[in-house]
C-alpha cells in the first residue's frame, strides 16, 4: 500500500499546475485521507498553499473543507472518531508525524472560526492570552502588543477605553475582530479561516474582507467561504473541493475564467 | 367528535396536573407550617448561644449551639473539600473526555448512580472503614464521609454547565496553543465559575440536611467540637435525638431546631435561585 502510492506520487506530481508567479509553498499536504467511523471524509489530499497569498477552499456543503483545515492544526485530534494518514508539511516539518509538542506548531497558525468565541476574560485578556502561555509577562510588552494588535484588525479605536471589560460585551462583529487579532498576537505564519464572515453583517464583513487583503503582506492566509463573491475579491490561488477530493486548483483568474472540469463549472454557475 | 375528545383530553390532564402541583404545594406548605408553629415556641435566644446545660434533655437550661456550630463546621468544610475533589473530576470528563463521550457518558451514569445510593450506606460505609482502622467518631471523620457523598450531586450539576461549552471554544484555546490542562483551568473553569455557585449550594444544601451518614461517622456530644478530631453534634441527630424524647419541652425543642435547619436550607435555595438568575442573565 505504502509502495504504490510512493509510486503513484512519482507518476502524477500533484504540483505540476501549480501556479506561475506564486511563492514558495509553506504548507504542503501530501496524500492525507480522513477517516470518520464509517466513511472517509478527504480522499487522498495533495495540496500546496503559496506563501503570502490568499488560497480560498471552495466547494459545497459536507465537502470537507473544515476538515481540511482542522487537519491543518491538528484540532483533529479533539474527536476521537477521525483517523488522518498522509502527511501534512508546514515549514517543511510533517505535524502528523512529529515528535514535537503540538501546542507550539499550533501558535504558528491563528484561527478564526464560523462563530467568535471570546475567552471568557477582558478584552485585553484574549489578545495577551496566547502570549502568556508563550511565556511572555512583561507588563509593556504585552499592552504595546494588545494596542498593535487591535490596530491591525481596526478595532482599537472602538474598544481603548473599555479594554478590561469583557469581550462578551462586544458586537458580534467586533468579536470576530477580536478573535482575529488574538489569532495574530500569537505571531503565526498562517491564517486558517473557516467561514470568518458567514455571522458578520455586511459592514462587519467588508471590515474583515479589508483586513484579510492588508494582512497577505505578512500572512498566509487559507480561507474557506461559501460565497463565490467573496471568493472573487479575496483570492490569490483557489482549491475546489467536491466529497472530500481536490477537483480543481489553481490561480484564481484561472480557476474562475477558465475552469476545466464540468464540476467547477457548473458549481461557479449555479453561483452561491 | 375526535375533536371534542382531544379537548376533552386536554382538558383533563391540565386539571389533573393542576390537583397534583397544587397537592404537593399544600403539602410542603402544611410541613413548614407545622414545623413553625410548634418551633416558634421553643425558639429563644438562649437557644440558638447555648450549649446543652446538665439536665437539657428533661426539658431545663440550654440550647443547642452544639449541633449549629457542629452542622456549620462539618457542612461548610465538607462542602470545600468535596468541591476540590469534584472540580478536576468534572473537568476532567469536559475537556479530556470530550473526544471520547462514550467514556464521559459510563462515568457520568455510575455518578448518577452514586447520587441515588441512600447516605446511610455512606455512612455505615465510613463507620466499617473507621472500625478497621480503629478510628472514633470525630469531625473529621463525618467531613470525608459527607464530602464523598455530596462529590456526585457537585460533580454533576458542574458537569451539567461545563457540558454547554461549545467545542468551539475549547478549539480557540487549543489553536492559541493551550494543553488541554490550561484549556480546563484557565478557560472552561474561569466561564462556569459563576455558575458553579449554584452547584456548591446544592451540595450544601444536602450535606448540611443529611442525618444517616453523619450518624456513626461525626457521633454526638454537648459540646462545641474544638478540634476536627472530637466527635461533634449535628442539627439533623439533634432533630432525631430530641424528637424521641417523651418530654415535652424537649420535643418542642425538636421542632425549633426542624425550624432552624428548615430556614437554612430555604436561604440556601433561595440563594441558589438568585444566583442561577445572576449568571443566566449576564
Ligand atoms: N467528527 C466527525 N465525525 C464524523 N464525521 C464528520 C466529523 N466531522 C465532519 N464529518 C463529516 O465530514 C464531512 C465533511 O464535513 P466538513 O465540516 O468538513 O464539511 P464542510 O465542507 O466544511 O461543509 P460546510 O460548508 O457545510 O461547513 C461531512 O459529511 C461531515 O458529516
Ligand atoms: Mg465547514
Amino acid at each position: 500500500m505504502e509502495q504504490t502510492t510512493a509510486t503513484l506520487k512519482g507518476i502524477i506530481h500533484p504540483y505540476e499546475h501549480y501556479g506561475e508567479g506564486l511563492t514558495q509553498p509553506i504548507v504542503e499536504v501530501k496524500g492525507l485521507n480522513v477517516f470518520s467511523k464509517n466513511a472517509q471524509i478527504l480522499k487522498n489530499i495533495h495540496l500546496s498553499v503559496p506563501k503570502n497569498k490568499i488560497t480560498v477552499l471552495l466547494g459545497p456543503s459536507g465537502c470537507g473543507k473544515t476538515t481540511l483545515l482542522k487537519c491543518l492544526n491538528r484540532l483533529t485530534d479533539l474527536y476521537s472518531d477521525l483517523r488522518l494518514d498522509g502527511s501534512i508539511f508546514i515549514d517543511n516539518e510533517d505535524i502528523l508525524n512529529t515528535p514535537r509538542d503540538i501546542t507550539e506548531i499550533r501558535q504558528k497558525m491563528g484561527l478564526l472560526l464560523q462563530r467568535p468565541f471570546p475567552l471568557p476574560m477582558s478584552i485585553a485578556g484574549n489578545i495577551t492570552y496566547g502570549l502568556k502561555l508563550k511565556g511572555i509577562r512583561n507588563k509593556k510588552i504585552l499592552e504595546a502588543k494588545v494596542e498593535k494588535h487591535l490596530r491591525d484588525v481596526a478595532l482599537w479605536d472602538e474598544v481603548k477605553d473599555r479594554l478590561s471589560h469583557s469581550a462578551n460585551s462586544l458586537s458580534i462583529g467586533q468579536q470576530q475582530r477580536l478573535c482575529l487579532a488574538r489569532g495574530l498576537a500569537v505571531e503565526p505564519e498562517i491564517i486558517l479561516a473557516d467561514e470568518p464572515t458567514s455571522a458578520l453583517d455586511p459592514i462587519s464583513s467588508k471590515v474583515i474582507e479589508e483586513e484579510f487583503i492588508k494582512l497577505k503582506n505578512d500572512y498566509t492566509i487559507i480561507l474557506v467561504t461559501h460565497i463565490l463573491r467573496q471568493a472573487k475579491r479575496l483570492a490569490d490561488y483557489v482549491v475546489f473541493m467536491y466529497y472530500g477530493e481536490i477537483v480543481e486548483h489553481g490561480d484564481a483568474e484561472e480557476i474562475f475564467n477558465n475552469p476545466k472540469t464540468a464540476l467547477l463549472k457548473h458549481y461557479l454557475e449555479s453561483g452561491y | 367528535m375526535r375533536k371534542g375528545k382531544k379537548r376533552f383530553e386536554e382538558k383533563m390532564f391540565r386539571y389533573l396536573s393542576a390537583g397534583i402541583t397544587l397537592f404537593i404545594v399544600f403539602l410542603l406548605l402544611h410541613i413548614i407550617w407545622s414545623i413553625a408553629s410548634k418551633g416558634f415556641a421553643a425558639l429563644s435566644w438562649q437557644m440558638i448561644t447555648d450549649e446543652p446545660k446538665g439536665g437539657f434533655y428533661f426539658g431545663k437550661e440550654g440550647g443547642i449551639l452544639n449541633a449549629i456550630a457542629g452542622s456549620f463546621y462539618l457542612a461548610v468544610a465538607a462542602t470545600i473539600l468535596s468541591f476540590a475533589i469534584s472540580l478536576p473530576v468534572a473537568l476532567f470528563i469536559n475537556v479530556y473526555l470530550r473526544k471520547y463521550p462514550r467514556r464521559a457518558n459510563a462515568i457520568r451514569f455510575f455518578l448518577d448512580v452514586l447520587w441515588g445510593i441512600p447516605s446511610i450506606v455512606y455512612g455505615a460505609f465510613a463507620f466499617t472503614i473507621m472500625m478497621f482502622a480503629g478510628l472514633r467518631t470525630s469531625l473529621i471523620a463525618g467531613i470525608i464521609t459527607v464530602a464523598v457523598m455530596i462529590a456526585p450531586i457537585m460533580i454533576r450539576a458542574m458537569d451539567e454547565v461545563l457540558k454547554t461549552i461549545p467545542i468551539g471554544l475549547q478549539e480557540a484555546a487549543y489553536a492559541l496553543g493551550a494543553t488541554k490542562t490550561e484549556t480546563a483551568f484557565h478557560i472552561f473553569l474561569r466561564k462556569a465559575l459563576p455558575a458553579f455557585a449554584t452547584a456548591i449550594l446544592l451540595a450544601f444544601g444536602r450535606g448540611i440536611g443529611d442525618a444517616a451518614s453523619v450518624l456513626f461517622t461525626t457521633g454526638f456530644t454537648d459540646y462545641v467540637p474544638s478540634s476536627i478530631q472530637e466527635p461533634a453534634a449535628t442539627l439533623p441527630l439533634a432533630i432525631f435525638f430530641q424528637l424521641g424524647s417523651p418530654v415535652k419541652e424537649v420535643q418542642s425543642r425538636a421542632y425549633a431546631a426542624a425550624l432552624l435547619l428548615t430556614i437554612i436550607i430555604l436561604v440556601v435555595s433561595v440563594l441558589t435561585r438568585l444566583l442561577n438568575r445572576h449568571t443566566r442573565q449576564s
